[in-house]
């Protein structure tokens, strides 16, 4: 089993005008298996938390911890944190020209598993995560996430993660922009993941809508770079009912702290 | 037998209203010595030319360290023909006149020119492979090749250049009617080599040609493709790789010149540089007579700049004398490599040297694959993994 613990995380950062304070002491632990949704308005730090776990230049640990089963993670570059385990769905995940889908999976595979997957069983592994994504197989040909549509390129976040099989998944509002039907066939990808038990899923999203389909164990309220609450599922209907106006005033304090 | 010297008038010393009204003529002397300051001549290292700069020109003589050899399939004709000053064979110097002195140079103390002719009607399955080979730098050397696709005839020309020279050269290509023609320069010269190459290319009516150069050795690699049009309906793809190392210097001037209706252009150049003292220049002339109503064209230049110190020069420039075109663009950009793709690769758990080599081969991929020539395909992919591997070792 795979845990991995955050502990009084603050992060910057770096924009035209210096740094600037976004997270302001996160403390999470997820565990394989588990699913944790994090909720919280825009601005609020989520998709920061996101991308400081991935490692993102942009972004500067400036305390607390990040630790893997043990390892720092934060000693880590972003490919060696992607091989240690740790994946993360993109809000927008970016283009790459001239670059197939069909290459550019086959090279994370390499990289991720440490040796080339054996063409055979990989190219019958594509395709059948790709079916049960509803993906038609001219997909694998065109240049990643170069002229798909929203859809497609939260679909082809999630064919990622189904084959690169990571220990814990950070899944940035990957219902964003989505569909009914697509919401479903992402929030099914999501499920086989979870079932496998191999994986810690950390939802992050704006939204509850994605959380009938994908039932979290728990779910955590982001405000202000910081968690103010923290419940099981039944949290995220008191937030589907009441917003999340009541937080607006945790918000002002700890930026007023600050 | 060609008239040896034709000029439209104008003192060379005034500069030129258009590229069309420029200086044109066979015979080096027409044009003085080039200091640097001409826009010809601006972008160019004048001090590393050597002796293709040489003040008398009458007295230049081929060195002879350059040989060309043709594999070419049975039913392509190719001729060696003797080629000295006012000697020459009268097909010669019929596509383009030199507009500058060192092709005009070239012109003139070529000793043994070399003439291809794919007869009308006839569809080549192999390409014809004209391969020039240096033995030395010390000496400068000269060619030329006369390529004659004749009409509703089709053909696929690779010219491979490799080893160490001082070489000038002029390269005609005439497509006839209704004929195709893929010709790619491949300049894949030792790091001491310098080459000046002056392409003229005359599309035939309703003709198709692609035009590739790919620019990778070489210490001063420069270029300059000059398309004209022989009939209404002609198109030419004019497409350019280049990968410019330190202290390399790749040039590319075109010009098209759009005198019949309803021809199309489309330029695309590709280049990746790096490091220290790597410089390119990229000029896109397009001009649009009055004559050449429903012209549609387009040129766009790209260049990666993969490290500090290279520098890349691109001016694209459109000339347009008729009211009536079906389109008209060009652009022009020159950025590094992108942090967010990297930035998406490495999170996939590929090693940064990797993403590089990945973002840089996609960077080329669309280029590579519309040249669509097998032969040249694998060296350029293997040539881009060589250069790839120095750039990101270093």
């Amino acid at each position: 089993m795979s845990v991995l613990t955050i502990k009084d995380l603050h992060v910057s950062v770096q924009t035209d005008d210096g740094a600037r304070p976004i997270l302001r002491g996160v403390d999470l632990t997820i565990a394989s298996g588990q699913t944790h949704a994090l909720m919280g308005p825009n601005g609020s730090g989520k998709s920061t938390l996101a991308y400081a776990i991935a490692g993102h230049p942009r972004y500067e640990v400036t305390s607390g911890s990040i630790v893997l089963d043990g390892d720092d993670i934060l000693d880590m570059s972003i490919d060696e944190r992607a091989r240690a385990g740790l994946f993360l769905a993109m809000q927008y995940p970016v283009e790459v020209p001239g670059v197939s889908v069909t290459n550019f999976l086959r090279t994370a595979a390499t990289a991720v598993r440490g040796e080339a997957p054996k063409v055979r069983l990989w190219v019958k592994e594509v395709r059948e995560t790709m079916d049960r994504l509803s993906m038609d197989p001219a997909f694998a040909e065109r240049n990643v996430n170069e002229g798909f549509s929203g859809g497609e390129k939260k679909r082809s976040e999630l064919l990622q993660l189904e084959l690169l099989r990571p220990k814990i998944a950070v899944l940035d509002e990957i219902d964003s922009g989505l569909d009914v039907d697509a919401l479903k066939v992402v929030s099914e990808g999501i499920n086989r993941v979870r079932e496998s038990g191999d994986t810690g899923v950390m939802l992050i999203t704006h939204y509850t809508r994605i959380l009938r389909y994908v039932k979290p164990d728990q779910v955590h309220v982001f405000s202000g770079g910081r968690i103010v609450e923290r419940g099981g599922a039944e949290l995220a209907e008191t937030l589907e009912s009441q917003g999340y106006e009541r937080y607006a005033g945790l918000d002002l304090a700890s930026a007023g702290s600050n | 037998m060609a008239p040896l010297s034709q000029q439209s008038g104008i003192r060379p010393d005034v500069p030129a209203a258009d590229r069309s009204e420029r200086l044109r003529s066979w015979n080096p002397a027409d044009f003085p010595v080039p200091i640097g300051r001409e826009e010809e001549w601006r972008f160019t290292p004048m001090s590393q030319l050597r002796d293709l700069l040489t003040e008398d020109a009458s007295a230049v003589v081929g060195s002879g360290s350059v040989s060309v050899e043709v594999k070419a399939p049975s039913d392509v004709k190719v001729e060696r023909v003797a080629h000295q000053g006012a000697q020459h064979d009268s097909r010669l110097g019929t596509v383009g006149v030199p507009a500058e002195r060192v092709a005009a140079l070239a012109f003139s103390a070529t000793a043994t020119a070399t003439v291809l002719t794919v007869p009308q009607d006839t569809q080549l399955t192999e390409p014809i492979v004209v391969r020039a080979h240096g033995n030395g730098s010390a000496g400068a050397d000269f060619g030329h090749v006369l390529l004659q696709v004749e009409a509703l005839a089709s053909a696929v020309v690779v010219l491979d250049h490799v080893g160490s020279a001082t070489y000038a050269d002029n390269l005609e290509i005439r497509v006839g009617d209704q004929g195709h023609l893929t010709v790619v320069s491949l300049l894949d010269w030792d790091v001491d080599a310098v080459h000046l190459s002056a392409h003229h290319i005359e599309v035939g009516r309703d003709a198709r040609v692609v035009h590739v150069v790919v620019s990778l050795g070489g210490e001063v690699i420069r270029t300059t493709p000059e398309v004209t049009f022989a009939g209404p309906g002609g198109d030419i793809e004019l497409l350019g790789l280049f990968f410019t190392d330190p202290n390399q210097h790749h040039e590319h001037r075109i010009f098209v010149d759009h005198s019949e209706p309803n021809c199309r252009s489309n330029v695309n150049y590709k280049g990746a540089l790096i490091g220290e003292g790597a410089h390119s220049v990229w000029i896109g002339d397009v001009l649009i007579r009055a004559g050449a109503v429903g012209t549609e064209t387009y040129e766009i230049n790209r260049n990666l700049l993969l490290s500090d110190g290279p520098r890349a020069d691109s001016v694209p420039n459109l000339e347009i004398e008729t009211g009536d075109v079906a389109s008209a663009g060009h652009a022009s950009v020159t950025g590094r490599l992108d942090g967010d793709q990297l930035f998406y690769l490495m999170a996939r758990g590929i090693p940064e040297l990797e993403a590089r080599r990945l973002v840089v081969t996609g960077f080329f991929a669309e280029l590579r694959d519309r040249i669509g020539v097998a032969f040249v395909t694998e060296r350029l992919t293997a040539a881009l993994e060589t250069e790839l591997q120095r750039a990101t070792s270093s």
